[in-house]
């Protein structure tokens, strides 16, 4: 059995108007650190029971994506798998859930463990997309998780309710931050990370033709991208027993009272 | 102009404000064609059609309760082979975009997620993003297939434009994957009589400063003085101060009010990145090297357990 979350990191624009990456060390996306936890929780229960596990991480990026697999590798997953190619550059969220979709098949699974959202674009739909795209049942938005005898189960925390979901595996799912505290790799942890294996996987490997990722095979274009002019300090007053009536009378002038 | 269809966030036929949002934003682009799943599509046909849709295409099965998600896909996709829109629009709610996103890979097209505008285009709908915690300021299309856009609450103000609303079952056939995640158990959230987070036009938030769930009170009775919405800072969720579904910052809601009032909150770029684009930002925190002061319109130093209630005072007085 294998679980499979999945990695990112970013930031910037470059000039073809897709994320800069090389400005940026790759770092474990801070709600992919959640999906890491679980994943290793969810095995080491099974390594109790006497059954096998194994966590593999996956990531799609540049080459210091690999930082990221390193970070899950430390808190105790067993191996990891990272696909890189030029040909990935611009990527949208139809080509990034194409390729992990791939590369995750290729790795193969009983459980896929994402985090929520990503927190560079595409906000919230990717577990959705690749569960789409594997055909996989989704129990996604999870504040907390369980498998056993075949099925995960867990809480999902929306707007109007609480609901528990249940679904047969193989699934996806993704998790919140509420879905517990995320471990720090231990000493012990970093050093073994270093023996574990990483598996490199380009287009070819997972029978990506070009055209269908990167900046040829996007479904959305950035048409501008202007960084907003920063906010200028406004007015502060040091409250003396009057800044109360001095900022409702602020309120008041903008209209809000 | 072609048809646009809305997917219509509601709760048993109460149409939120988000759906509205888009009616007005679907106006700009093509005709508003509304999709309503579940139960209540009689009642919420009427606020739809006043809004501006044309057609309230609707659907009630139990699949829609009784399972997670891919239901709601098969119906909005069996409205997209109904009516062949020019777009899609889906409220940014979690489960909204991961509708939204299932449905791009289904019907092959490109997805834009939380745009905050939109306007027509020579080449079809362009959506404006807030990406990067607010730092940059995209436009973007979709360039292959019918464009899917999900849009954030408070991007629109809606307008009232009556129109016909002629409601039309919708035929839907769920696929073999509609019953994969069974719901076994729902507990509705109980309301607190306060506007959605995500929605209002007024969020008063509390952070660290609070320093205890007790004291939320403070924050509780500002925010109803002004008829606004609650929110807190990570920390004061991490504390236990009040419920993780009032969080505001990167892994909590994404706001963007008319009026945000941070209380003892220090700014970190986490909790920033869920309410820099609110339109009028006041602070009180009495550090005054506080990172929240660099965004604000109005600050006050001082200590909020002055400053709050005495505002709550001065906001009351004033009102009558």
């Amino acid at each position: 059995m294998k679980y499979v979350p999945d990695a990112t990191g970013d930031r910037h624009f470059a000039k073809d108007l897709t994320t800069d990456r090389d400005a940026v060390d790759g770092l474990l996306s801070e709600l992919d650190e959640y999906a890491v936890e679980q994943a290793l929780q969810i095995a080491e229960g099974r390594l109790q029971e006497g059954a096998d596990a194994e966590v593999t991480v996956v990531t799609v990026g540049p080459e210091d994506a690999r930082d990221a697999i390193r970070k899950a590798l430390s808190m105790g997953a067993d191996e990891g798998v990272h696909v890189e190619d030029d040909g990935i550059h611009g990527s949208d969220a139809m080509g990034t859930s194409l390729i992990l979709a791939k590369a995750i098949e290729k790795t193969g699974y009983d459980l896929v463990v994402t985090g929520m959202a990503s927190t560079d674009g595409t906000m919230g739909v990717l577990p959705a997309m690749l569960a789409e795209r594997l055909g996989l049942p989704q129990v996604t938005c999870l504040s907390a998780i369980d498998v056993a005898d075949g099925k995960v189960t867990g809480r999902r925390d929306g707007d109007a309710a609480s609901e528990e979901l249940e679904a047969t595996l193989p699934a996806l799912v993704s998790v919140t931050d509420q879905s517990g505290e995320v471990r720090y790799p231990s000493f012990k942890g970093i050093m073994a990370a270093k023996k574990k294996p990483v598996t490199s996987l380009d287009l070819d490997d997972l029978g990506i033709e070009a055209d269908e990722v990167g900046l040829d095979g996007a479904w959305t274009e950035v048409e501008d991208a202007a960084p907003r002019p920063a906010r200028t300090r406004g007015t502060i007053v040091k409250d003396e027993g009057e800044g109360a009536k001095q900022l409702a009378g602020f309120l008041a002038d903008q209209k809000f009272i | 102009m072609a048809d646009v269809l809305v997917y219509v966030d509601h709760m048993d036929g109460a149409v939120r404000k988000p759906t509205l949002e888009l009616l007005t934003l679907a106006r700009r682009i093509g005709h508003p064609v509304a999709v309503h799943l579940g139960p209540g599509g009689a009642d919420a046909a009427k606020i739809l059609a006043e809004y501006g849709a044309v057609r309230v295409l609707t659907s009630d099965a139990a699949e829609f309760s009784d399972y997670s998600v891919v239901p709601k896909v098969d119906a909005l996709q069996a409205a997209y082979d109904a009516v062949s829109p020019a777009a899609v629009l889906v409220p940014s709610s979690a489960e909204g975009k991961e509708i939204a996103g299932r449905l791009a890979v289904r019907i092959g097209s490109g997805i834009i997620t939380d745009a905050v505008d939109l306007e027509n285009g020579d080449d079809g709908p362009i959506a404006t993003q807030s990406v990067f915690a607010a730092a940059f300021t995209t436009k973007s299309r979709v360039s292959k297939g019918t464009p899917v856009i999900t849009v954030k609450p408070n991007s629109a103000a809606p307008e009232v434009a009556p129109a016909a609303g002629t409601v039309e079952e919708l035929a839907v056939s769920f696929s073999e994957a509609a019953t994969g995640t069974k719901v076994t158990v729902r507990t509705s959230r109980g309301s607190s009589g306060r506007p959605e987070l995500t929605e209002a036009a007024i969020v008063v938030s509390g952070g660290r400063g609070v320093n205890g769930a007790e004291n939320f009170v403070v924050i509780e009775a500002l925010a109803d003085s002004l008829g606004a919405a609650v929110g807190a800072s990570r920390a004061a969720v991490d504390a236990g101060w009040y419920p993780h579904a009032n969080q505001v910052g990167q892994t909590g809601k994404s706001v963007s009010p008319q009026l945000y009032i941070a209380a003892g909150i220090s700014g970190a770029i986490q909790h920033r990145a869920g309410m820099q684009t609110s339109k009028t930002i006041v602070a009180i925190n009495k550090d005054e090297e506080a990172p929240i002061f660099e965004l604000v319109d109005y600050g006050v130093i001082g200590d909020l357990f002055d400053v709050v209630p005495a505002l709550t005072g001065e906001v009351e007085t004033r009102k009558s």
